[in-house]
């Protein structure tokens, strides 16, 4: 029987596969040569058979709701720079039996020996260079090779302890290794985030279809790390270049899920040898880093002295023996494009061992009989540079094919093999492998490849029970990179023992994991704290436009006097109160959502998708807004949703430091700007109207109308609006929230005195408490609003710099 | 020959440092058979948190150190006695340069003198086609590779113009070229990339240069801030040899050795990181004696 009748036959049995053609040549995940569906793909196949397209369409949408709701994303670089664009999940995972897997599992073990044994050497005795295995100019004139680590043992004793490999299946149905990656992989966060929204689409099916668990894995990395730690106060910490890093997402996710602090290079600091977090409670030592910047980056000092995000003195640690990194500075050196082609051989000399799994065949161009080799099959080869680290097919500018140059004269490509020389390495063109993706109502076969990680554990190297897929978007194997609108999916280890269900969240068998110290970075603290004052300011700018729209609709006349004064007043805070919903407004919003992405590790999903909903809301509202009529309207629109943020962040937020600069910043900007609305809205020539605006604007109407029987005067406006002790919006009451929060920061008393912030909070509370409306005066106010705003300054002094 | 060396690079910040992290390669090195340092010492004002001396891949002395206190001026002192030995001009026995490869290819190690480290392009270096296409005006392949050095050395010397204001530190190499001025910096990286673009692997050299010369001698450029010249090896017989393009001369009993490396990067007298907001300014004094 022939491939397209036995296609024919899965017709019959599955509508699903009516269009699904596998390429010939090409093995397929889903059929076998024969055109029949393999045995591991069977129960899913007959499940997803039974749902409609409808329903099928809806699962899938509950699993982009996840990821929705999770805040997944992915940063994509476009001509017009880069932005967050949803995360292209494929809903139809890889499925591949525990058989196979566990050919994988071991071939890549032993890979992972490997790597280990030939970076130790790079970075030691040199021995491969000295006897042959490697030439030294290879390794000499890679930028991954670094000097500075040259003769440094790794405290851990390891260089590797988290590997990534990239695999994908020849046509003969073997399992090759297409990339190593030992810098810093990227992928174990998405992986799982994949398979939580996997998992939602097929739920039912999921939860009898024994499909491997991922969490004992990063349960055993993390018990590995915590160990490593040893036992001290230090801590393990996740080094991450930043929020416009094109994994920022997964870094934060996994500071998350493993409960460790994730830090920027300027976070840390290196102290006579020890490298150092700076945190609102001083310096505290920091003893293992997984890094997740690329060496070069990591100290400008020693490294690329271009750096910004890097950490002066982190060789130094590193050197020194204190500081454990994940993988060691330097192991970069793996992943050069050339390593490959020595490989093999270096197998059979180091572990006396044939590689289990082989590398896509890949030959370097310094050594003449190679390159003729090359030449002779110059069209069947791909080409890269031969110290390119970047993956196989995700740069079209230095990868190409061979036989993409066949239309040209035969001998233009031997001689460019030739001009090139030892800057060129060639890789067999491989094939991959293809596997279902779904599209219209139909499964299409497409190219794939999967990203399998290792972890160094106690028992040494553990394989993660599934990865991460990238599957392409036609069927060129070129386009399989997500960058060129490939998508990814999650992979299904299935057969072999039933899983055991476990989480990191429900685990009662782990005698030794201990909470990390808790102590705030620095920078983080500068986040919340502005965090809350750009929020905070934000509301009082929309409260403020609200009051000026609604004045001037009832007026007609921007030149009525309180109309006027508001105006000016908008302007000088930066809002621009002709605009229906002003630049400096946006900027505003913009800033905090700059401030909040910056740690995404230390708040609430929620929180992050309220804050960005706020934004959204407020530039959708620029551009569909009409009449300015409508102003009030959407301020009011406005001032709910950010209501609605300062509600989720203040209800759902952990009472740790963190919380406590976010509510410090708040009541600052609230403090300070309610005092020179008094001062500016008090004075004696304030116009008519001014009372009542001050007590809209504080959101105290209400208030007035309960305390005081009384008619509104200036006195009983101050009263509430200055130095209530109940009305939030009273300076006094922010003042005391101030003034709580400062004396439970670290080393608010030393030695049973005051901190110098501690003193002027005080200060400035007492001082206020025992005012009276009287001695209000607008000087008062407008001294008050100065000495509230000078307290940043003193924050910044104390807990920040 | 004996020298004194004093040196003083002194540093003022608009507004004070509050921390900074600084590796220092300003000590003379001791060469056996060539340069031997009998003393020397990096004084630093005001003392720093911490200091530490090591030495580094390419065998350079460096002085870390780190300033957790805030300042607004710093000074790095170092005064040194060398004796310096000329060195003796060997015969060319070196290869031709399309000879080059062949020995090139034979070395098989990664220690820190080894022509491999000194061949491709390194961080402050790109090798743009344009020093090629300059550097082969001058040469041809069955050119020894000491004869080639020497040549595009006094090529370079006669087609550029020493200006101290053209360029600062952080000019790009090919910037410099292409307007045929600069430094000693400007001269030797320029050099540099000749030479590897033809298959020559060449290194920079830091130093220090007499400050008088000898009577009768003109003064050489250079001598009033501390120096850069050449390093370029000529096959395994004759190895390294040394080359000041600045002043057109075979580095001699003049030039005192103090760090090297593939670029001014690896060899920068005082590299590091501040934490300031303001401009600084700098200023840069030596004085090397005979004695």
């Amino acid at each position: 029987m022939n491939l397209e009748e036995k296609v024919k036959t899965g017709d019959r049995r599955y509508g699903l596969l009516k269009s699904y053609q596998p390429f010939p040549g090409v093995s397929d995940e889903l059929l076998d040569p024969n055109g029949d569906v393999r045995p591991v793909w069977r129960p899913f196949l007959d499940h997803l058979s039974k749902l409609t397209a409808e329903e099928i369409e809806n699962r899938f949408a509950r699993g982009n709701q996840y990821l929705n709701d999770a805040g997944v994303y992915f940063r994509q670089y476009g001509q017009d720079g880069a932005h967050e664009r949803e995360w292209p999940l494929s809903h139809i995972p890889v499925i591949i039996s525990e058989d196979d897997w566990q050919v994988i599992a071991e071939g890549l073990t032993q890979r992972a020996e490997l790597l280990e044994q030939v970076v130790a050497d790079l970075y030691g005795d040199n021995h491969l260079v000295a006897d042959g295995y490697l030439p030294a100019s290879l390794i000499a004139q890679s930028p991954e090779w670094q000097r500075p680590l040259v003769g440094v043992r790794p405290k851990s004793g390891h260089f590797l302890h988290f590997l990534a490999f990239e695999i994908g299946r020849g046509p003969d149905g073997t399992w090759w290794v297409l990339s190593d990656r030992a810098q810093a992989p990227s992928g174990a966060g998405f992986a799982l985030e994949n398979r939580v929204a996997t998992g939602r689409v097929f739920n039912e099916f999921f939860a009898k279809a024994h499909v491997q668990r991922l969490a004992s894995f990063f349960r055993r990395f993390r018990d590995h790390l915590v160990e490593l730690q040893g036992e001290s106060d230090s801590r393990v910490s996740i080094l991450t270049p930043g929020p416009m890093n094109d994994t920022y997402f997964e870094h934060a996710y996994i500071a998350r899920y493993l409960g460790f602090m994730l830090l920027e290079g300027e976070d840390l600091t290196v102290e006579n040898g020890r490298l150092m977090v700076r945190t609102v409670a001083g310096v505290r030592p920091v003893s293992v880093l997984w890094r997740r910047l690329d060496s070069a980056w990591a100290d400008p000092v020693e490294l690329n002295e271009t750096s910004h995000i890097g950490t002066p003195g982190l060789v130094e640690a590193v050197r020194e023996g204190s500081l454990t990194m994940i993988n060691a500075l330097g192991s970069g050196i793996l992943e050069t494009r050339a390593l490959p082609a020595f490989l093999p051989r270096i197998s059979q000399h180091l572990l006396g061992e044939r590689l289990k799994l082989p590398n896509v065949a890949t030959w370097w161009c310094g050594e003449a009989a190679t390159r003729n080799y090359v030449k002779e099959h110059a069209e069947t080869m791909m080409y890269s540079p031969a110290l390119s680290t970047a993956l196989p097919f995700t740069s079209a500018q230095t990868d190409f094919i061979g036989r993409d140059f066949s239309k040209f004269h035969k001998g233009i490509l031997e001689s460019w093999i030739d001009s090139r020389n030892e800057k060129l390495v060639a890789q067999e063109a491989v094939t991959l492998s293809t596997t279902p993706a779904y599209q219209d109502g139909e499964l299409h076969p497409r190219p794939m490849s999967v990203r399998v990680f290792l972890a160094r554990t106690t028992n040494g190297w553990e394989v993660m029970s599934g990865g991460f897929a990238r599957i392409g978007r036609t069927d060129d194997a070129s386009a399989i990179a997500m960058q060129s609108g490939g998508s990814a999916a999650d992979v299904w280890i299935v057969g072999g023992n039933r899983p055991e269900k476990e989480s990191l969240l429900h685990q009662t068998e782990s005698p030794f994991f201990k909470a990390q110290p808790g102590a705030l970075p620095s920078r983080a603290a500068d986040n919340l704290f502005w965090l809350g004052r750009y929020v905070e300011r934000a509301e009082g700018a929309v409260r403020l436009q609200r009051a000026y729209h609604a004045r001037l609709m009832e007026t007609a006349d921007p030149d009525a006097p309180l109309v006027a004064m508001i105006g000016d007043y908008l302007d000088q805070i930066g809002v621009a109160p002709e605009e229906a919903i002003p630049d400096g407004l946006i900027s505003m919003l913009e800033s905090a959502v700059i401030s909040a992405s910056k740690v995404r590790d230390r708040f609430s999903v929620d929180g992050w998708l309220a804050l960005n909903d706020l934004l959204q809301t407020a530039k959708g509202a620029r551009r569909g807004m009409r009449e300015h009529t409508d102003v009030p309207h959407a301020m009011g629109l406005l001032l709910r949703k950010i209501t609605g943020f300062s509600g989720l962040v203040h209800e759902n937020m952990y009472r740790f430091t963190g919380w406590r600069f976010l509510s410090i910043g708040r009541a600052m900007e609230r403090a300070q700007r309610m005092s020179d609305l008094l001062s500016v809205f008090t004075a004696k020539d304030a116009p008519e109207g001014s009372l009542e605006l001050l007590l809209e604007v504080g959101d105290s109407a209400m208030s007035m109308s309960r305390r005081y029987a009384v008619s509104l005067s200036q006195a009983t406006v101050l009263d509430l609006l200055a130095m209530d002790t109940k009305n939030p919006r009273s300076v006094l009451y922010q003042l005391t929230e101030m003034k709580e929060h400062i004396s439970i920061l670290p080393g608010a008393t030393e030695h049973g005195h005051l901190s110098e912030l501690a003193r002027s909070v005080l200060q400035i509370h007492t001082s206020l408490a025992i005012a009276s409306p009287k001695t209000l005066t607008p000087e008062a106010l407008s001294d008050l609003r100065d000495s509230i705003a000078f307290l940043t300054v003193e924050l910044t002094d104390a807990y920040i710099r | 020959m004996l020298y004194d060396v004093a040196l003083e690079i002194t540093y003022e910040y608009a507004s004070p440092a509050n921390a900074g992290r600084h590796a220092l390669r300003l000590m003379p090195a001791t060469i056996v058979g060539e340069q031997r340092l009998i003393h020397g010492q990096v004084h630093l004002v005001p003392g720093p948190s911490e200091r530490l001396d090591r030495s580094d891949f390419f065998r350079n002395a460096v002085t870390d150190v780190a300033y957790r206190k805030s300042h607004s001026e710093l000074s790095f002192r170092l005064n040194a006695r060398i004796d310096r030995t000329a060195v003796p001009e060997a015969f060319d026995v070196s290869p031709s340069l399309s000879g080059m490869a062949r020995e090139l290819s034979s070395i098989q190690s990664l220690r820190p003198d080894e022509p491999v480290h000194f061949l491709a392009a390194s961080p402050r270096l790109t090798l743009d086609p344009a020093f090629a296409v300059y550097a082969e005006e001058w040469i041809h392949p069955t050119m020894s590779a000491l004869t080639a050095v020497e040549t595009i050395g006094k090529a370079l010397n006669a087609d550029m113009s020493f200006d101290a204001d053209a360029t600062t530190v952080d000019t790009p190499v090919l910037e410099a070229f292409e307007r045929r001025h600069g430094v000693c910096q400007d001269f030797s990286h320029i050099m540099i990339a000749c030479l590897r673009s033809v298959g020559i692997p060449a290194g920079y050299v830091s130093g220090f240069l007499r400050t008088i010369p000898p009577e009768g001698q003109p003064r050489l450029e250079g001598a009033d801030a501390m120096h850069a010249w050449v390093r370029a090896w000529c096959g395994i017989d004759v190895g390294w040899i040394e080359y000041d393009p600045t002043n057109a001369v075979r580095v001699g009993q003049d030039h005192i050795v103090v760090a090297r490396g593939r670029d001014y990067g690896d060899v920068a007298p005082v590299k590091g990181v501040l934490r300031t907001a303001g401009p600084q300014t700098t200023d840069h004094k030596v004085d090397v004696i005979p004695r």
